[in-house]
Order: C-alpha cells, then sequence, then structure tokens
C-alpha cells in the first residue's frame, strides 16, 4: 500500500498489469490524449485475445475495424516498451491463461487488468481484479489503483466430488447456492478438500466464475502444488529471487483460525454435473434435473418448459473454450469424450484453445485430430464465441452449449440462448445433439 | 469530470434484476463507437427493434420518461463485464443518477469515474421509489444532503462524495503522489526483489 486515502478507500501499487487489445488499447489511447506515458512498462504484459479471428490460420482480426485496434494496439504497445506476445507467438493467449501460463502471474501479487474476468489470476494466490477503462489509465500512468478493501468471505468444498464433477461443475453449484449476487463486496477465499484436489488449471476455472458470484476478487491459497506449476515458466522468478519468493509465499495462506465476515460450505460428494437453464449463471441445476418453475421471461428467453428435464433438450452449437475452460486439462477432458465418436449431424462444434502454446501442447499430444475426425472445428487461441467481440456469433434463436462464463441476454449473440457447462458435458452434448449427462458416456 | 450537486429530474423504472452491461451496452459498440455516439446505443437490445426503430414498450421511449436523468433499478444492476462503455453509454443517455438496493462492483466504481451517482438504498426503499418514478413526478436529488425528495437518506463515501461534488479527477489527484509512489517502489525493491524483472 502506497497510502491511506482515508474513507477505507488506499492508493495499492500495481505489481502486474495485464493488458488486453480491447481495453488496453482504448486506454492507451486516453493516456496519449492527456499528454502522459505508461509509468512502468517492465510490469506489464499485453496480448491479443479479444477481437482476433480464430478462424483456423488467421493471424488478423475478421474486419478492418478489428485489424484497426489490433494495429495500434501493437503500435502504442512497442512504443510504451511493454511486453507483448503477438499472434502467431508463443505467448499470446487469453490474457487470464497466458499470465499463469508464462508464470507472470504470482502468488501474493496485485494483479489488474481492464476485464472482469482477471479474478482468474487468484487460483495462483494473486490478489487480482477487473478494472474499468479510467481506472487502466489510472495504472498505466501511475502503476497504481485506488480501491476500497473488500469484507471476506471463506467458501469450503468439502467430501471428494465423483469422477467428471470438474471445477466448472462446483462453482457453479456455489452460484446456483448463493446467487450471482452472493459474494458482492467480498474476496472470496476457496478452500476445502475439492479444492485441494484440483489442479491448477481447475482452479483458475473456480476463480474465474467470482465475478458471476458478484465478488471482484476470488482466490485459492497457493501449495505445493502453485509453486510446482510455476517453478521453471517463462517470468517466474529465477535463482535467488525464487528462494526469496518461494519463502515469502509459503506465508501467505490465511492461519487455521482465521476469522472471515462470511463462511459457506458447499458438499462435493452428491453433486452431479452442472448445466445453466436461464439467463444468469444463478440459473443452474444438475443435469439430471428438471427445468425450474420460475423466473418466466428466461424461460421463454431460452425456449424451455418448466418441468421437462433438462437432459435431452436439442442443442446447435457447442463451443469450448474461453478464459474460464480452454486450457490443455479441459481440452483432454474434452478429446476424451469425443474420441471415436461423432459430432451429431445437426450441430456446429468448435474448440478454441485459451492460447497458442496450449494449441502446439495439445496437437504434440494428438488432441487436434481426436477433435477433428470426430467433426469438430479446431481454431486458433482467442475469446472468440464467449464474448462475441470478434464476430463469432451464435445465430438468433440457436441453443449453444458453452464452456464459457456468461449466459446472459444476447451474450454470444442477439436472441442466442447460451447453457453454461464443463467441457466434457459440452463434447458430450456435440455428440448426442442434445443436453446429455457425461456421466453415461 | 462533470461535477454533480443537486438533479431535478424524471426517474425511469427498470424494475428486473441483475441488468448486466452486456445488455447496457452491446460488444460490438464497445470496439469501435466513440465514446460521445456510443449513448445511442444504450439497452440497444430492448431500446430498437430488429429493423432500427423504437421499441414504444421499452421505458425511455414511452412520452412520460423521456428524457430522464435518473434510473431507478432492481438489484444488482451493471453485473458482469468491466466494460466502462456501460456508464458512457448511460451518460451518452444522459443519465446522471442511479437508484437501485445494489450494482456490480465494478459498474459502482465505474460510475464515480464518469461524474454518474449511483445512489445504493434498501430494497423496500427503492420499491417505494419505483412506484413514485411511476408517477412521472420528478424526482430531487441532492447530494450535498444525501436526500432523495428531501426526505430519504442515503449513505456515500465522504471521498466518493467529495470527488463528484468538486468534480474532481482521481488521476490528477495521483500524479501529485509520484514521489510517494516511487518511495514505495524503491521500498519495495529491496522487501520483493522478485516481483521486479531484472
Amino acid at each position: 500500500m502506497v497510502e491511506e486515502l482515508g474513507d477505507g478507500m488506499q492508493l495499492l501499487f500495481v505489481d502486474r498489469h495485464v493488458i488486453h487489445e480491447l481495453s488496453g488499447y482504448r486506454g492507451q489511447v486516453e493516456i496519449a490524449k492527456r499528454g502522459l506515458k505508461m509509468r512502468s512498462p517492465g510490469l506489464a504484459l499485453g496480448s491479443f485475445d479479444h477481437v482476433v479471428s480464430t478462424a483456423p490460420g488467421s493471424r488478423g482480426g475478421n474486419n478492418a475495424n478489428a485489424d484497426r485496434i489490433i494495429g495500434g494496439f501493437r503500435a502504442e504497445s512497442r512504443k510504451a516498451g511493454m511486453r507483448l506476445y503477438d499472434i502467431g507467438e508463443d505467448g499470446q493467449g487469453i490474457v487470464h491463461v497466458i499470465g499463469p501460463e508464462t508464470g507472470f502471474t504470482i502468488p501474493g501479487a496485485l494483479l489488474v487488468c481492464g476485464d472482469s474476468h482477471t479474478c482468474t489470476h487468484g487460483a495462483l494466490g494473486a490478489l487480482a481484479w477487473g478494472i474499468g477503462t479510467t481506472e487502466l489509465v489510472h495504472v498505466l500512468a501511475t502503476q497504481t489503483v485506488v480501491q476500497q478493501k473488500p469484507k471476506t468471505m471463506r467458501v469450503e468444498f468439502r467430501g471428494a466430488p465423483a469422477k467428471g464433477i470438474t471445477g466448472k461443475d462446483l462453482i457453479l453449484a456455489l452460484i446456483g447456492k448463493l446467487g450471482t449476487a452472493g459474494g458482492m463486496g467480498y474476496a472470496v477465499e476457496y478452500a476445502g478438500e475439492a479444492i485441494r484436489g484440483l489442479d491448477l488449471e481447475g482452479r483458475m476455472t473456480v476463480c474465474n466464475l467470482s465475478i458471476e458470484l458478484g465478488a471482484k476478487v476470488g482466490m485459492v491459497a497457493p501449495d505445493e502444488k502453485t509453486y510446482a506449476f510455476l517453478k521453471g515458466r517463462r517470468h517466474a522468478p529465477k535463482g535467488a529471487h525464487w528462494d526469496q519468493a518461494l519463502a515469502h509465499w509459503r506465508t501467505l495462506p490465511s492461519d487455521a483460525g482465521a476469522m472471515f465476515d462470511a463462511e459457506h460450505a458447499i458438499d462435493c460428494a452428491s453433486l452431479a454435473p452442472q448445466i445453466t437453464w436461464g439467463t444468469s449463471p444463478e440459473d443452474v441445476i444438475g443435469v439430471d434435473g428438471v427445468v425450474p418453475d420460475r423466473k418466466p421471461e428466461a424461460l421463454a428467453y431460452m425456449g424451455l418448459t418448466a418441468g421437462r428435464p433438462i437432459a435431452g433438450t436439442k442443442v446447435d452449437r457447442v463451443f469450448i473454450g474461453s478464459c474460464t475452460n480452454s486450457r490443455l486439462p479441459d481440452l483432454r477432458a474434452a478429446a476424451a469424450i469425443a474420441k471415436g465418436r461423432n459430432v451429431a449431424r445437426h450441430v456446429e462444434a468448435w474448440v478454441v484453445p485459451g492460447s497458442w502454446r496450449i494449441k502446439q501442447d495439445a496437437e504434440a499430444e494428438g488432441l487436434h485430430e481426436v477433435f477433428k475426425a470426430a467433426g469438430f472445428q479446431w481454431r486458433e487461441a482467442g475469446c472468440s464465441m464467449c464474448v462475441a467481440a470478434n464476430g463469432d456469433y451464435v445465430a438468433p434463436l440457436a441453443r449453444c452449449v458453452s464452456t464459457s462464463n456468461r449466459n446472459f441476454v444476447g451474450r454470444q449473440g442477439p436472441q442466442a440462448r447460451t447453457h453454461l457447462a464443463s467441457p466434457a458435458m459440452a463434447a458430450a452434448a456435440a455428440i448426442a445433439g442434445e443436453i446429455t449427462d457425461v456421466r453415461g458416456f | 469530470m462533470e461535477r454533480f450537486s443537486f438533479l431535478r429530474s424524471v426517474a425511469a423504472p427498470i424494475p428486473q434484476k441483475n441488468i448486466d452491461t452486456d445488455y447496457i451496452i452491446r460488444i460490438e459498440r464497445c470496439t469501435g463507437t466513440p465514446r460521445e455516439e456510443i449513448g445511442k446505443y444504450a439497452f440497444e437490445m430492448a431500446r430498437f427493434n430488429k429493423d432500427g426503430s423504437e421499441n414504444p414498450a421499452f421505458v425511455l421511449n414511452q412520452p412520460r420518461y423521456r428524457g430522464a436523468q435518473i434510473l431507478v433499478c432492481g438489484e444488482f444492476f451493471g453485473t458482469g463485464s468491466s466494460r466502462e462503455m456501460a456508464v458512457w453509454a448511460l451518460a451518452g443517455l444522459g443519465i446522471r443518477c442511479l437508484i437501485a438496493p445494489s450494482y456490480g462492483q465494478i459498474f459502482y466504481g465505474n460510475c464515480f469515474q464518469n461524474g454518474l451517482l449511483p445512489v445504493v438504498l434498501p430494497a423496500a426503499e427503492v420499491d417505494s421509489l419505483m412506484t413514485d418514478a411511476g408517477s412521472g413526478k420528478p424526482f430531487e436529488i441532492d447530494l450535498e444532503k444525501q436526500l432523495i425528495n428531501a426526505r430519504i437518506r442515503f449513505d456515500i463515501s465522504p471521498r466518493r462524495k467529495k470527488m463528484l461534488l468538486e468534480g474532481l479527477d482521481e488521476l490528477g489527484l495521483t500524479l501529485a503522489m509520484e514521489p510517494k509512489i516511487a518511495a514505495f517502489e524503491a521500498a519495495d525493491r529491496q522487501r520483493r526483489p522478485w516481483i521486479y524483472p531484472a
């Protein structure tokens, strides 16, 4: 902390600034308008994700406007002297994927980004949250951010989940229980046996949906898995710095008797794979459940009938990707379902790796061949159909099972109907041509 | 930043819960639309029909609410994406004040950065104001006294109140603190050298 500003507000030094072309370029334009310069380019990491085309072989945007943003961000970033992973380069990808992947995200660091899913980085024990454009300009110019200290919440995920139950299912179940405003005003720590059992990628999925719980910040205490994940990564501390950092990181986890402003628990042993039925992430049920008789507007938008089983609902599109679920273990889980099977004839199914590196690693394992043989499209890294900023849309009234994070009205395109689920559930829906229980595969 | 002290305006009711920032401004409008023009696209999916004509059913298209500078909203207004264009879009429509039981947290902070006052009140108070808004009678928002219609008191952080009243720019204030930031950084380089690339 640089300074107490009074009123519970603090001026905080930003250790890690992650920047993507959409909000980042807007910020670069604004800072230039004010005649200011980027203060600390060495503490920033930039890449391209929102507006890039994910069409196979593509190296730019899908339209002139996207190309203008890409070109502008590239030029401004180079001028500022910040590190930028360009399209088609090892390191490029969704910013919430490449931060951890390159070891830029580390425990205990204060990390911000002009994107609400910045909470993802909390999976490594970073204190991370999303900021708006004006705050982004503030960070560019001063390397600080003004923030009120949040209340604290701890959620314990008890018991070992059954086989096939993923981080996505855990966090969706929590959002279903507490609602999308349940975490409002809190920094949330996810703990318990089920969280410890997750790999780092699974923890990233859990933390990613903190904002859908209403919390700007979500985190998992770092442990040996975290340190093993980070060691040797490109931007992780090296040599003596590694030893110093590690000693510091081991002091970070909450004390066993720490007090929180709120505590909740979820029993994971009996959880079924989760899927959303409405237009908010809190509208979620087990895939073996029936569509609830609530929120008539959401049911009308989604074209669903209350009281009917959600399984068996015909789907048109499947999207496996996004900062929620586009990492190597996600792709492996989807490929395990797809292997030796075929995508239903009426379904268009996409796999969009989260980063250039993940795409190469997946191809080295042959996952792309599995997907392509089954009839999935294997695409370039980017945000793609999660946010539809690049023109990757779901058609009006079409139904999409998506591994992304938001099923809002119009999120994947006007009148598009989105069901959020895990990668394995999405792959199973693509094969079956309808929403189906992946445990039957 | 535009100052905010006193506002008298009709208030339009938007009672739906969880209105998200994607709904306030579509992503396509965040990629190339100049800030000055973004208000045209606020609530686009609800405000306009597919052919671009106005949807008469949408509250802000109804004659009594046209030009309203206040929105009375359902809980958790502005949830979702961090896009500040949602606030720019509302400001572009002329909205200066929101009244709701709660807000998306990033959106809430973004409001203050743009001279827009997001009032938080208990749900019962918001419900009653929602009814009052239906009468079409203008509301009066007095930030100095923290009063709505001279009777309903609201809380606001003194710092944020001052910034709105005086139209202060946070960046300007922080830039003046650069010596403190530099001193923090120098000490931190000793304390946590691994944070700083060689």
